[in-house]
C-alpha cells in the first residue's frame, strides 16, 4: 500500500492470498451470510417448511421480555467484569510502576492468568465456591452469609464477574504498566519539583496521560465480556439459575444449539455481528495508538 | 521514583504482595486440591497447604481411566489433541498471513483492497456471531471430528495479517531494489529477506496463537463428538458434570492443572516474546 516498489504482477499474488481468501469465503463470509439470511426465515413447528418473513424474527426478540433482560444483564456483566478487571489491573500496576526492585518479578507472578482458558477459570472459582466444599462459602458462613451460587441467581452472577474479571487482570495490568512505564520520567518529577504527591501526581498526571489505554482497554474489555466468557458462564452456571446468568452469546448457543430455533437464534447472531461491527469500528476510529505528550 | 518516601515504598509492596496472592489463589488452590486423595476432598474446609498424594493421582489421572466411571479418553490422548489443535492453529495461522500479507504489501494487482477488505471483515465475525452456520459447513465438508475441523475454520487471521503488513511496511525499500538487482524473484526474496527479518514477529506472534489454539472451547465443543476426540479444555466442563454425582476434586482439579500447565509455561517462559506478541497484535 505505501510501497514504491513492488514486484511484477503475475498469478503469483493471487495464489499467494488463495488460502487466506478461500478459507474466509468458506468458513466466514459464507455461514455469516446464512446467519443473515436464517434470520429471516421461521420455520414450522415441524421443520417441514420455512416462510420468509423479512424482519419478524428480530420482532420477536425485541419484543421478547426475555430477550431484553438478557440484553440488559450483558451490559450489566460487561460493565462489572470491565470495572473490577481495570480497576484493579489499574491499582497494581500504579504501584508496580513505583517500585525499583522487584517490577518484572511482580509483573511475572501477575500475568499468568491469561494463560488460563476462560472454562478453566470458570472450574476453578466454581471449586473455590462449592457450597459444600469451597473455602469461601465456609469462610462467608462466619458473617452468616449462606452461599449457593446453584440457587442464588446473584450469587451466580457474582460468581462468574469474579472468574471472569480475574482472568482479565493480567492483560489489563499489561497494558496499564506498559503506558505508565512509557511516561517521560521528567514529566513525573517537574510535577514532584513543583510539590505534588504521589496522589496528586496519579490523577493529575499519570492517569490522564493514560487515558488512551483506559479508552482501548474498556473496548477490548468489553468484546471479552462479551464473547470469551461463554466458556466461564457454560462451566460454572449453564446460565442459570433461571436464567440469571444467560449472557447473549449463551443464548445464541442455547437457542441454536439446544433449542434448536434457527431463525430465533441466527437472528441473534445477526445483533451480535452488529454490535462486534460497532465495537471494531470503535477500536479503529477512535483508539489513537499512541499517547501523545 | 521521583523521591524517597519508605513508607510508600512499604506499602507498595505490601500492594503488590495482596496483588499476587488474589491472582495466585486459584492456581494455589487447584493445586493443593490435585495433592491430596479423594477422602479429603470430601470434607470441608478443604485443605490450604498440600497433601502426599500428587504423584499418585498425577500417575491415576495422565495414565489410568483418569475420573473412575467416566468413559472419556484418557488425558494424554487429550492432551495430544490440544497439543496438535494448537500448533496446527498456530501454524496454519502464520503461514496463511505471511503470504496474504506478502502478496497484499510487495504486489501491485487488481481487486488487492477488495481481498484486504475481506480479510478484515473476518475481524467482525468471531465463531460466537455465526455458530451454527459455520456447523453446518463444517459437518458438510466431512471434518466433523478430526483435526482439520478443529483448526482449518480458526486459521484465517485478520489480526496476524494486520500485523505482518506493519512488519513489511517497516523493511526498507531499498532491500527489494537490490534483492531484484541481484536477480531474485518474489518467492526467493520472501524466504531468504522477509522471513529472517521477521522471525521475532513470527515468534512472538506464535506464543499468543499458541495459547489462542489451545485455550478454544466452544468450537470443539460443537464438533467433536468422537470422545477420541476431546481436548484436554472440555474435558474439565464433563468433569464437572460428573462431580455432581461423585466429586473426586483431586483428579479434577490435577486435570485443570495438566491443562493450564502448557499455556502457562509458554507466557512465563517467554515472556519477553508474550508481552511483544500481545502489544503489537492487538494495537
Amino acid at each position: 500500500m505505501l510501497k514504491r516498489v513492488h514486484f511484477p504482477t503475475s498469478v503469483l499474488p493471487y495464489l499467494l492470498v488463495a488460502p487466506q481468501i478461500i478459507i474466509t469465503l468458506i468458513f466466514f463470509i459464507w455461514p455469516a451470510s446464512q446467519a443473515v439470511y436464517q434470520s429471516f426465515l421461521i420455520e414450522d413447528a415441524f421443520g417441514l417448511s420455512t416462510e420468509f418473513v423479512w424482519f419478524e424474527n428480530f420482532q420477536i426478540l425485541f419484543e421478547d421480555e426475555l430477550y431484553l433482560e438478557t440484553f440488559w444483564r450483558t451490559i450489566v456483566f460487561s460493565a462489572a467484569v470491565a470495572v473490577l478487571s481495570m480497576g484493579s489491573a489499574l491499582i497494581l500496576a500504579a504501584f508496580a510502576d513505583r517500585v525499583v526492585r522487584g517490577a518484572t518479578t511482580y509483573r511475572t507472578l501477575m500475568i499468568w492468568p491469561y494463560a488460563v482458558a476462560p472454562v478453566l477459570a470458570g472450574a476453578l472459582w466454581v471449586f473455590m465456591f462449592n457450597p459444600t466444599l469451597g473455602i469461601f462459602p465456609y469462610i462467608l458462613e462466619f458473617i452468616g452469609i449462606d452461599w449457593n451460587h446453584y440457587l442464588n441467581g446473584t450469587h451466580a452472577m457474582l460468581l462468574v464477574i469474579f472468574a471472569a474479571a480475574w482472568k482479565q487482570i493480567a492483560y489489563n495490568f499489561l497494558f496499564y504498566l506498559a503506558a505508565m512505564q512509557s511516561i517521560p520520567r521528567s514529566l513525573i518529577e517537574a510535577a514532584a519539583i513543583d510539590g505534588a504527591g504521589p496522589v496528586r501526581r496519579f490523577w493529575d498526571h499519570i492517569f490522564p496521560l493514560i487515558s488512551p489505554t483506559t479508552f482501548f482497554l474498556l473496548v477490548i474489555n468489553a468484546v471479552y465480556a462479551f464473547f470469551d466468557t461463554f466458556g466461564i458462564i457454560h462451566a460454572v452456571t449453564q446460565g442459570g439459575p433461571a436464567n440469571s446468568t444467560t449472557i447473549l452469546v449463551y443464548k445464541v448457543f442455547n437457542d441454536g444449539f439446544v433449542g434448536l430455533d434457527l431463525g430465533g437464534s441466527a437472528a441473534q447472531s445477526v445483533i451480535l455481528m452488529i454490535l462486534v461491527i460497532a465495537m471494531t469500528v470503535v477500536q479503529f476510529r477512535y483508539v489513537e495508538r499512541k499517547v501523545e505528550y | 521514583m521521583v523521591e524517597n518516601r519508605r513508607i510508600l515504598g512499604i506499602i507498595s509492596h505490601i500492594v503488590l504482595i495482596l496483588g499476587v496472592i488474589m491472582v495466585a489463589l486459584p492456581i494455589w488452590i487447584t493445586f493443593v486440591a490435585s495433592t491430596h486423595d479423594a477422602v479429603r476432598m470430601t470434607q470441608a474446609p478443604i485443605p490450604m497447604l498440600p497433601g502426599s498424594h500428587f504423584i499418585e493421582n498425577f500417575k491415576q489421572t495422565l495414565f489410568g481411566a483418569g475420573l473412575s466411571g467416566s468413559e472419556g479418553a484418557p488425558v494424554w490422548r487429550m492432551l495430544l489433541n490440544s497439543l496438535a489443535m494448537a500448533l496446527m492453529i498456530a501454524f496454519g495461522k502464520i503461514a496463511i498471513s505471511l503470504l496474504s500479507a506478502f502478496a497484499i504489501v510487495y504486489f501491485k494487482f487488481p481487486f488487492r483492497m477488495g481481498f484486504f477488505w475481506m480479510i478484515f471483515i473476518t475481524l467482525m465475525l468471531p465463531v460466537e456471531v455465526r455458530i451454527l452456520p459455520t456447523f453446518e459447513v463444517v459437518a458438510n465438508l466431512g471434518m466433523l471430528n478430526s483435526y482439520w475441523g478443529l483448526s482449518i475454520p480458526l486459521i484465517a487471521s485478520a489480526t496476524a495479517t494486520f500485523m505482518f503488513r506493519q512488519v513489511f511496511l517497516t523493511i526498507p525499500d531499498e532491500m527489494l531494489e537490490s534483492a531484484r538487482i541481484d536477480g531474485a524473484g518474489p518467492l526467493r526474496f520472501f524466504w531468504d529477506i522477509l522471513i529472517p527479518l521477521s522471525r521475532t514477529n513470527i515468534a512472538a506472534l506464535f506464543v499468543i496463537l499458541f495459547i489462542y489454539g489451545w485455550n478454544q472451547y466452544l468450537w470443539p465443543l460443537l464438533i467433536t463428538t468422537d470422545t477420541d476426540m476431546t481436548t484436554i479444555v472440555m474435558s474439565i466442563k464433563q468433569m464437572l458434570e460428573a462431580a455432581e454425582q461423585s466429586p473426586q476434586w483431586n483428579i479434577i482439579m490435577m486435570t485443570a492443572l495438566l491443562a493450564m500447565i502448557p499455556p502457562v509455561f509458554v507466557v512465563v517462559g517467554m515472556q519477553r516474546l508474550f508481552v511483544q506478541g500481545l502489544t503489537e497484535t492487538d494495537k
